[in-house]
């Protein structure tokens, strides 16, 4: 098995959608979720705040130099992301489509290093 | 045995011991090494007692003693990391027998849809094909490191992404067949523009691929679809390198066991009643094949296979292939309005079929206009030299009454799928 994380691509600076798109959006995303714990393949799964919550820590001069705001401003930020278990990237790619549907958002699909325990 | 003899097995067989080693060794770099290193032994070792009887099974046998003294040695230096490797090994040594399914499942990952399109074609011309990163570099007029590197990242991604090694499951089986093929016929189509060697192969994995899914109708349209272009070739260039296009082409010359070849694949389709854009494209191959002379083919039937193409697979493309029969049909006229409609600007195809539909109409200086426009969108010498004799006055006058002149420059244009452009 290995881990795989699932990262919400969201537009900057995009209005966010009408609550009753956002309602169905939060309930596909409750049926996703429950299928990965179904499925064993559940790790961990959550949305984050906007950029402008960032902090930045950076190392500097054998200090660590604390800066507001996200590393690098984009024309994409992470929404949010889902931590998951499969055995190859098909079974991934699998669980990613059904994140697309899900969110209404792009996914990028990216393997970690090394071994998930099984 | 010379060293020719062992670079023909080398290219009928590289493929398939790979695939055997990869699924093996569950690691490209590692399949592609031993491999090597066992032709490197039967160089050395098959002049001397002969070709064995087997020869792929020669090269399997060997090439995974190499593997496995490899990972043993490699074992002592890094212990953890060979065990891994061996780890992913299937525990019964493979043996010729299930052979054919290892090259069905390379191919599948070497087209998987979550590499790069040029990657696929890369990495299927390389682990399938044998092809020499320098001559699949060379193919591509792309500089080689550019391909031995892309090679690399793609293989790494296959290792790292664990991308599987594994035929789909039936549902997804249509999509992941489509873009195999996909593959397969830009391989021919990259050839069809200058590089024989790349048509050459795109025949064999088309042919594989038959051999392997006989009964995907898709897959046999497409092998039919390239065996009658293919079959074409000997007539498709004049003395001086110009195109010679499909009606003005000698007949004579085509290569009739490709032809015979092709159209029994395309009878086997029709038989089988499931049509698709590469069977219907073959069909049509097939009418102008059927054709003693250009002027004998029915148009009609040409026609009507492009009306289901475009019901099938609608593109610019195919309206535009389209319209050439409708020229032939209903006259230049109709088919100009055809062309007129459609949004192909940049295609040099697009102003070359205008150009000799005005020519035909009488409207000279538009045609040349056309003409111009085709020779500036296109960089093949043998299209340029066809371009540029239409273009002078006395081809324009001295054509016009010929009415089999229309057909558009190059077959692959024709033949060209949606999927594909």
């Amino acid at each position: 098995m290995k881990y795989y994380l699932l990262s919400v691509m969201q537009p900057v600076g995009d209005e966010l959608p009408p609550p009753e798109v956002l309602a169905e959006i939060g309930k596909n995303l409750d049926v996703f979720h429950q299928e990965l714990r179904q499925a064993g393949a559940w790790v961990f799964a959550g949305g984050l705040h906007g950029p402008e919550s960032s902090t930045v820590l950076r190392p500097s001069a054998g200090d660590v130099l604390i800066t507001d705001g996200p590393y690098a401003e984009g024309k994409e930020m992470l929404g949010g992301i889902c931590l998951i278990k499969a055995p190859d990237l098909d079974a991934a790619l699998e669980w990613g489509r059904k994140a697309a549907l899900a969110t209404t958002l792009p996914i990028e699909v990216r393997p970690f290093t090394g071994e998930a325990e099984d | 045995m010379t060293a020719p003899d062992i670079e023909d097995v080398f290219r009928a067989e590289y493929g398939r011991a790979v695939a055997v080693l990869v699924r093996f060794l569950g690691d490209i770099d590692l399949a592609e090494e031993a491999v090597q290193d066992a032709f490197t032994t039967a160089v050395r070792r098959w002049p001397e007692t002969g070709v064995p009887p087997s020869p792929a099974g020669w090269i399997i046998t060997t090439a995974r003693n190499r593997a496995i003294d490899r990972l043993r040695r490699e074992a002592k230096r890094d212990e953890r990391h060979a065990e891994a490797a061996l780890l992913h090994a299937p525990d019964a040594p493979p043996e010729e027998g299930p052979v054919r399914d290892e090259r069905l499942r390379l191919i599948f990952t070497c087209c998987h849809p979550a590499l790069a399109p040029q990657a696929q074609v890369a990495l299927t011309l390389r682990l399938l094909g044998g092809l020499t990163t320098t001559r699949i570099a060379h193919a591509f007029l792309v500089p080689e490191p550019t391909m031995a590197q892309r090679l690399v990242r793609a293989k790494a991604k296959i290792r790292d992404a664990r991308i599987p090694y594994r035929v789909p499951r039936d549902a997804d089986l249509p999509d992941r067949l489509n873009g195999v093929l996909a593959v397969v016929y830009l391989i021919f189509n990259e050839g069809y523009g200058g590089s024989p060697e790349l048509c050459t192969e795109a025949v064999r994995l088309g042919r594989l691929l038959a051999e392997l899914m006989p009964d995907e109708p898709e897959v046999t349209g497409l092998l039919a679809l390239m065996l009658l272009v293919e079959s074409r070739r000997p007539a498709r260039e004049d003395a001086d390198g110009a195109l010679v296009p499909l009606p003005e082409q000698d007949r004579d010359r085509w290569d009739r066991d490709l032809v015979a070849e092709g159209q029994a694949l395309v009878r086997r389709c029709l038989r089988r009643n499931q049509p698709g854009p590469y069977q219907i494209q073959a069909a049509i191959q097939a009418v102008h094949s059927d054709a003693p002379t250009a002027e004998a083919t029915d148009w009609r039937q040409v026609l009507q296979l492009y009306d289901q193409l475009m019901a099938q697979a609608p593109s610019p493309v195919v309206a535009l292939n389209r319209a050439v029969a409708v020229a032939e049909v209903e006259g230049a006229r109709v088919a100009l309005d055809l062309v007129d409609a459609l949004d192909l600007d940049g295609y040099h195809v697009f102003h070359a079929v205008r150009a000799d539909l005005l020519r035909r109409l009488g409207r000279d200086t538009e045609a040349v206009r056309a003409y111009e426009a085709a020779l500036a969108l296109t960089a093949s010498p043998a299209e340029r030299a066809w371009l540029d004799r239409r273009r002078r006055p006395h081809t324009l006058s001295a054509s016009r009454t010929a009415t089999s002149a229309s057909a558009p420059p190059s077959p692959k244009d024709v033949t060209r799928p949606a999927s594909s452009t």
